[in-house]
């Protein structure tokens, strides 16, 4: 029993960084931007979060500083695309070598370092409820954060007019445009809150699920955000969703021999990649629904020809 | 008041880096009026329009609107204060549904007033527009777009209505049911301005136009009062010498096609069914028809993008081609120009002489051993930018910065100077101005006479009665055979575009049997 009660309470904690990070890439790419940097967005919110965090000895400090850096990581980005007209997809590849560089370079002096046990939510007599108590109400703040945000999301994007101007914008910039809508200032918004939420997934890695700095410590989690905004179709709670399942076969993976399994640990830990190339074929096959789906203008430089 | 006009522009002055785009230009739309803008490719007439509707912000003058003072910053200004525009390449979007792209287009406390469901179905049933709120733009077509642009206009309750274009992707009976609620709104004191090249449309529709050369105002009249030749010369500012045909001894058959059956890979395309013609050289064969009745198809078939079933179905010079590709008919001497000019027919992104070569056939051969031949490549483009008058600024821009008169003419000269045998054109000046269509089709006479086989896919009878020495109609994927111009009258030709002929056809075999 609790076994299975660690595993359960492990898938949250490996999901919650692609919540942050996929959720944040959704809003970026709604509006019409492809952002590749998630990774290096992530790992700079990481470092910021730990080195703000051990400096004031206060998590709620290193947690907006985590977000800062990631915000300010898609503010370069948007500077640099949608200001300067710079390629997308290049510039995204370029952003996450940075951001691997310079946050190697600024954590040099935090390595062996560590941080305390990151508190989770105790309320009295719920969260003794056994098993379903520490499951339901015994998570950390950032896992019910993030479920909060995914759903805050998913509303904003369907129900309110700013949502809908949004997509409206991913849809068909020179439309959008035409009507008088501000288009480049509209992604940038989307590009910054994008890279706060990177900055927030990176924040849990180094102030949660291993509290301490480790170089690259992201280790390719923004590439799978990345992957779980197609594979979630561009829709919230589908990433909810798509999180939490690579985050269970990411934990299986680690917990396969104490379970008995008797499947190579490598053979594992390439599922959660298997099966978003099955899902996305399986997705594409229905072209007119992928097309109805996806931005039309993702990736697409936005030329504004007055 | 009242009798003050709701427009007036004086002395708007716009200038882009090199390009005077409107000079001086001052003119007035009264209440109630249906004021057209005519004017060349170029001639300015889009960017006045965007300075009204506050995209563009004017170098000079000065805009009043009911009498004071106008000067839109931003689209939502000019909204507010009661222009609405209907654009030529609709601002839709496609994944949105009918009730957002409305709620789009208008301003946060309009779209949050009342059931905005309701409202737009009852704008739409007052004025026959019919549109369903909940269907997605992406599944309407484009009539019915259209439809969608205007009803969400006139939800901000507009004094003036500017609509860019807007009968060129509209079937003839769409085109009727516009002008009826253009004219109803116009009745009802909202003024129009109507931006059209189909010069008759204008005749019939409105009661002044102003016209637009380089920038600058030339003239105004009473279009009713006009021929179309002699608005088409206002526009052009010379004598327009339209192309007559000459009607000579048709020669040996070129192009013969029989017997093509092709069932569509598109969701909603149409099959073609038991396609039979022949096209003499020297002639030049119209097919007419509403959009969407296996022109596209048909395209595809006969230029090789689609292979026919057996390679007898279709015939150059008596050679069976069915089975070749495009590279392989052009080789034969067939050239070809499909509707769609930016993706299709041209690179959007390369430049001028980069698309030259890509057509090469034996008329044009840019490439040799796998090598371009730069030079020659670039004096082919020249040439042609300069038979066709293609205005741009070198061979070397993108053929996506030309405007798309202008594309055109530089797509069709690029086909018309490789002296083919076989040419097939779609559309070929759809977009185009009057001088500049009277040039293609004097190229394209000048072809036929010279002993090519021409056929011409287009929804313009004017254009087909005017080139074509036979002309046949398809509808439903099926075409009819072919009769020479001069037995043939619109009203014949419209019944059968309608499709009901087939019927009859039909019925008419079955007696025969």
């Amino acid at each position: 029993m609790d076994l299975v009660l660690n595993i359960l309470l492990g898938v949250a904690v490996a999901a919650t960084p692609l919540v942050f990070a996929s959720i944040g890439e959704l809003i970026t790419e709604r509006s019409g931007v492809l952002n590749l940097g998630v990774e290096g967005m992530m790992v700079m919110g990481a470092i910021a979060a730990f080195a703000a965090t051990l400096a004031s000895g206060s998590y709620v400090v290193g947690i907006v500083a985590g977000a800062a850096a990631g915000a300010a990581m898609g503010a370069l980005f948007g500077l640099l695309t949608l200001s300067l007209m710079s390629n997308q997809v290049a510039t995204g590849l370029a952003l996450t070598l940075f951001g691997l560089g310079l946050s190697a370079l600024i954590g040099q002096q935090f390595a062996g370092a560590s941080l305390p046990q990151f508190p989770r939510v105790n309320i009295p007599v719920l969260t003794a409820i056994p098993f379903i108590g520490p499951l339901i109400f015994g998570q950390d703040a950032l896992v019910y954060l993030s479920i909060a945000l995914v759903l805050g999301v998913g509303w904003f994007l369907t129900k309110t007019r700013a949502g809908l101007i949004l997509r409206a914008t991913g849809e068909n910039h020179d439309a959008a445009h035409a009507i008088g809508y501000p288009v480049i200032g509209i992604r940038y918004l989307a590009v910054t809150f994008g890279g706060a939420c990177a900055g927030l997934g990176g924040a849990y890695l180094s102030l949660v699920q291993t509290p301490l700095w480790v170089e690259r410590m992201t280790a390719g989690r923004g590439w799978i955000a990345l992957a779980l905004v197609v594979f979630a179709s561009w829709k919230p709670l589908r990433v909810l969703g798509g999180a939490y399942l690579f985050g269970g076969i990411t934990i299986l993976q680690l917990h396969s021999q104490a379970l008995g399994l008797k499947i190579d640990a490598q053979i594992l830990s390439m599922l959660p990649y298997l099966a978003t190339i099955v899902v996305l074929v399986v997705i594409s096959r229905d072209a007119t629904r992928m097309k109805l789906n996806a931005p039309s203008c993702l990736g697409k430089v936005f030329y504004a020809t007055s | 008041m009242s009798d003050a006009p709701i427009l007036q522009l004086k002395n708007i002055t716009k200038t882009y880096p090199g390009v005077i785009a409107n000079e001086n230009v001052s003119f007035s739309i009264a209440r109630g009026e249906i004021h057209a803008l005519l004017g060349e490719n170029g001639a300015g007439k889009s960017t006045l329009v965007k300075m009204i509707y506050g995209v563009v912000k004017p170098d000079g003058g000065e805009m009043l609107f009911n009498g004071e003072p106008y000067a839109p910053a931003k689209p939502f200004e000019a909204r507010a204060k009661g222009v609405g525009m209907v654009f030529q390449h609709f601002s839709l979007f496609e994944a949105l549904s009918v009730r957002d792209n409305i709620a789009l287009g208008l301003s946060a406390a309009e779209a949050k007033k009342g059931d905005l469901k309701k409202r737009i179905v009852e704008v739409s049933t007052t004025y026959g527009l019919k549109v369903d709120p909940d269907r997605l733009v992406g599944t309407l077509s484009v009539g019915e777009r259209q439809r969608v642009e205007i009803v969400r206009c006139l939800l901000t309750e507009p004094k003036l209505l500017i609509m860019d274009e807007p009968t060129s992707v509209l079937t003839p009976q769409e085109v009727k049911v516009l002008f009826e609620t253009l004219r109803r709104l116009a009745s009802e004191g909202v003024s129009i301005l109507y931006i059209s090249h189909k010069l008759d449309e204008i005749r019939t529709l409105c009661s002044r136009a102003t016209v637009l050369r380089g920038g600058k105002v030339v003239g105004s009249c009473d279009p009713r009062q006009e021929t179309a030749r002699g608005l088409a010369e206002m526009m052009i500012g010379q004598t327009l010498s339209t192309p007559t045909r000459e009607t000579g001894e048709p020669g040996e058959i070129r192009l013969k096609v029989q017997e093509l059956f092709m069932e569509s890979d598109e969701q909603f395309g149409v099959d073609l069914e038991n396609i039979t013609f022949a096209v003499r050289a020297g002639e030049i064969l119209g097919i007419a028809g509403v959009a969407g009745n296996g022109q596209t198809e048909l395209m595809e078939a006969l230029i090789g993008e689609r292979r026919s079933r057996h390679a007898r179905h279709i015939q150059i010079d008596g050679i069976d081609i069915g089975h070749e590709g495009p590279r392989q008919r052009r080789a034969r001497g067939m050239c070809f120009a499909p509707e769609e000019r930016l993706g299709h027919a041209a690179v959007p992104g390369m430049s001028l002489w980069e698309n030259a070569i890509l057509c090469s056939g034996p008329g044009a051969d840019f490439a040799r051993g796998g090598f371009v031949r730069h030079r020659a490549a670039t004096r082919y483009a020249d040439k042609v930018v300069a038979d066709l008058n293609v205005k741009t600024a070198s061979v070397r821009s993108a053929a996506r910065s030309l405007s798309g008169g202008n594309l055109q003419k530089f797509i069709m000269g690029r086909e018309i100077l490789q002296q083919p045998k076989v040419l097939i054109a779609s559309q070929p000046t759809w977009g185009v101005d009057a001088g500049a269509a009277a040039a293609i089709h004097r190229v394209l006479l000048d072809l036929a006479k010279s002993g090519a086989a021409v056929l011409i896919i287009s929804q313009d009878l004017d254009e087909l009665f005017t080139i074509s020495t036979r002309i046949s109609v398809i509808a439903g994927g099926y075409l009819f055979p072919s009769q020479p111009t001069e037995e043939l009258t619109v009203e014949k030709l419209g019944l059968a575009m309608g499709g009901r002929v087939k019927e009859i056809a039909s019925a008419k075999e079955a007696t025969h049997v």
